[in-house]
């Protein structure tokens, strides 16, 4: 007998049923059902909310060393379960080549970010030159709780490309995946689960973004949204949400399943820069003195 | 005086306590969902029922200063919102609230009588009470000897109670349990009959130095001793639950539990506290909530 699956969301490193009780039927290109998956709800989005920012604490000091560690390890779980991501692939339409191939990148990318997690800072940060006696640095800080809406059209390749940056960064994250291909997104909580991340640095909700990206968008316990290929309304309605706390709202029309679709760019995106201005004793003097 | 005839044997005995039908009746409470005009009433409510609190050893005047100036400010970008009840300090800090809140109607509640241990000598407790009344507290919150009750001296406890409230004189007299110490339900109960016959005004669940503090079990048995002494003699007594009440939802709890125990005439600040460091904060973040309908961010609102 097949029986369908019913996805669960992801909280707080949990796995909860949306807390509203209701549920969807994913179907295939054919229009049978494939999957009972959670319609979340705007509680869901707060206790996200609430479950992201409390780990950005910890997360954000860690060591960079530790970010990358854990991000390696993600690959690797996610390398040990390709044939399930492949499955879901051609579920949700793709083909057997299609699928194989999104998987491999996807592995890719995390790999790819995981050796960032700990050289981003020097490129992003300075020392300045200034005409006083202050020894004057720029460094990089993570931006806070980042709400991520998953490009509609891609399953995997599309969340990985933008969760990663994020997490790498030290921010953590609230993601509203694909409401028409949801599995991957939450079989890579499953991964994600597994591979030492800190219970609420990545929260994964399923559901109608219509529904609950206001609700995200006005938040004031949120710092930044990253939309990918959303429409004009879309990003119209985000940004004016956004105005209150004056979140940073990124929109990229990214082709993700494109290799050079990653890059530090995307890190940057979610960093603030601090800069300190440090007195110094000589003054009048000729030499640099740091 | 042998124990025939002093003031402590005319404490009544109370029915032991069945603790499996405290907790279902207590789980009843916390299945109310509250919403709209309602909220926004309780909320307000628990706000102006907070006994906002710094007991901390490293308590410097500058805190208590601060303290003393959010127990008025609550949130100013918000009209319409009430202050606190009162401010909970250590005896040596009463001077200084004292002079940062002049001639507010927030009321100074000092701890004392060794708070938290009440491990100190007699004359240390009267003086330490003494101390706080003349520095200007309006209320004394005074822990009771546990060590002496658990040894079974119960006398002492109840004397003791007495003498503080001597001192008090009309001076509201709140006496803490430490109920996280006392085990068992049977003795938290046995410990408020003997607060409320020595003449306390509140009893209160904890110091908030000791886990488990204020859980809805421990309020509802204390809660029910104070209804059967009001059924008895027709005297009302306050109840402060302390520690471990952090959001809103919790206190709201607490607000339906007490209307459904003791009736409507409890609920105003003369007769119901929170003991809380961290509730307020929540409990204006729900408010702004209600108010903008948007979810609030802990960054916006003074630090507690």
């Amino acid at each position: 007998m097949n029986i369908l699956k019913t996805y669960k969301i992801y909280i707080g490193g949990q796995f909860p049923r949306t807390e509203s009780g209701r549920t969807y039927v994913v179907k295939n290109s054919s229009g049978d059902p494939i999957a009972n998956v959670c319609q979340s709800s705007k509680k869901d989005i707060r206790n996200a909310v609430q479950a992201a920012r409390k780990a950005f604490g910890t997360w954000s000091e860690r060591s960079a060393f530790n970010r990358g560690q854990i991000l390696y390890r993600m690959a690797e779980m996610l390398d040990g379960r390709k044939a399930q991501f492949i499955e879901e692939l051609m579920q949700q339409g793709s083909s057997a080549d299609a699928a194989a191939q999104e998987i491999e990148r996807s592995i890719d990318r995390i790999v790819y970010y995981a050796g960032w997690c700990d050289k981003y800072q020097q490129l992003l940060s300075a020392v300045n030159p200034v005409n006083s006696s202050h020894f004057n640095f720029s460094v990089s800080e993570s931006t806070g709780v980042v709400g991520i809406v998953a490009d509609e059209a891609s399953s995997l390749i599309g969340i990985i490309s933008q969760l990663m940056p994020v997490i790498a960064g030290g921010n953590t994250a609230v993601l509203i995946a694909s409401e028409s291909l949801p599995l991957c997104s939450i079989s890579f909580a499953e991964v994600l689960e597994t591979s030492d991340l800190p219970a609420g640095v990545v929260n994964i909700l399923t559901g109608s973004a219509d529904e609950m990206l206001p609700t995200l968008a006005e938040h004031m316990d949120v710092n930044a949204l990253f939309l990918s290929n959303a429409s004009k309304e879309m990003v119209k309605s985000t940004q004016l949400a956004a105005v209150d706390n004056l979140k940073r709202v990124l929109v990229l029309n990214e082709d993700w399943t494109d290799e050079s679709a990653q890059g530090i760019r995307f890190i940057s995106c979610f960093q603030e820069i601090k800069t300190t201005w440090h007195p110094i004793e000589q003054i009048g003097g000729a030499t640099s003195t740091y | 005086m042998t124990a025939q005839n002093t003031p402590y044997s005319t404490i009544p005995t109370s029915p032991t306590i069945d603790k499996v039908g405290v907790e279902e009746r207590v789980a009843r409470f916390q299945t109310r969902s509250i919403k709209g005009p309602a909220k926004m009433q309780g909320l307000s409510m628990v706000l102006s029922m907070i006994d906002l609190t710094t007991l901390e050893g490293k308590d410097t005047p500058n805190k208590v200063r601060q303290m003393c100036y959010k127990a008025q400010h609550l949130h100013d970008v918000q009209e319409g919102l009430p202050t606190v009840a009162a401010v909970c300090v250590y005896p040596s800090m009463v001077a200084v609230a004292r002079e940062a809140l002049k001639d507010s109607s927030i009321k100074i509640a000092s701890v004392s009588t060794a708070f938290p241990s009440g491990q100190a000598p007699f004359e240390v407790k009267k003086m330490d009470t003494q101390f706080a009344i003349e520095s200007g507290a309006d209320e004394i919150d005074m822990v009771i000897s546990r060590g002496k009750f658990f040894a079974g001296e119960h006398n002492f406890v109840f004397d003791e109670i007495a003498a503080v409230k001597e001192i008090c004189g009309s001076k509201r007299l709140k006496v803490i349990l430490e109920t996280g110490e006392l085990a068992s339900l049977d003795q938290v109960r046995r410990a408020s009959d003997i607060a409320i016959h020595a003449g306390a005004d509140f009893i209160k669940t904890s110091t908030g130095k000791i886990q488990p503090a204020a859980t809805m079990q421990v309020t509802y048995t204390m809660l029910m001793a104070i209804r059967d002494h009001f059924d008895r003699t027709g005297k009302m007594v306050g109840m402060k639950p302390a520690g471990g009440i952090s959001t809103s939802k919790l206190a709201l709890h607490n607000l339906v539990m007490v209307k459904e125990i003791l009736g409507d005439a409890w609920l105003s600040n003369e007769w119901f506290r929170f003991g809380a460091s961290s509730l307020a904060n929540d409990v204006l973040m729900q408010y702004m909530k209600q108010v903008t309908g948007k979810y609030q961010s802990v960054d916006y609102f003074t630090i507690d």
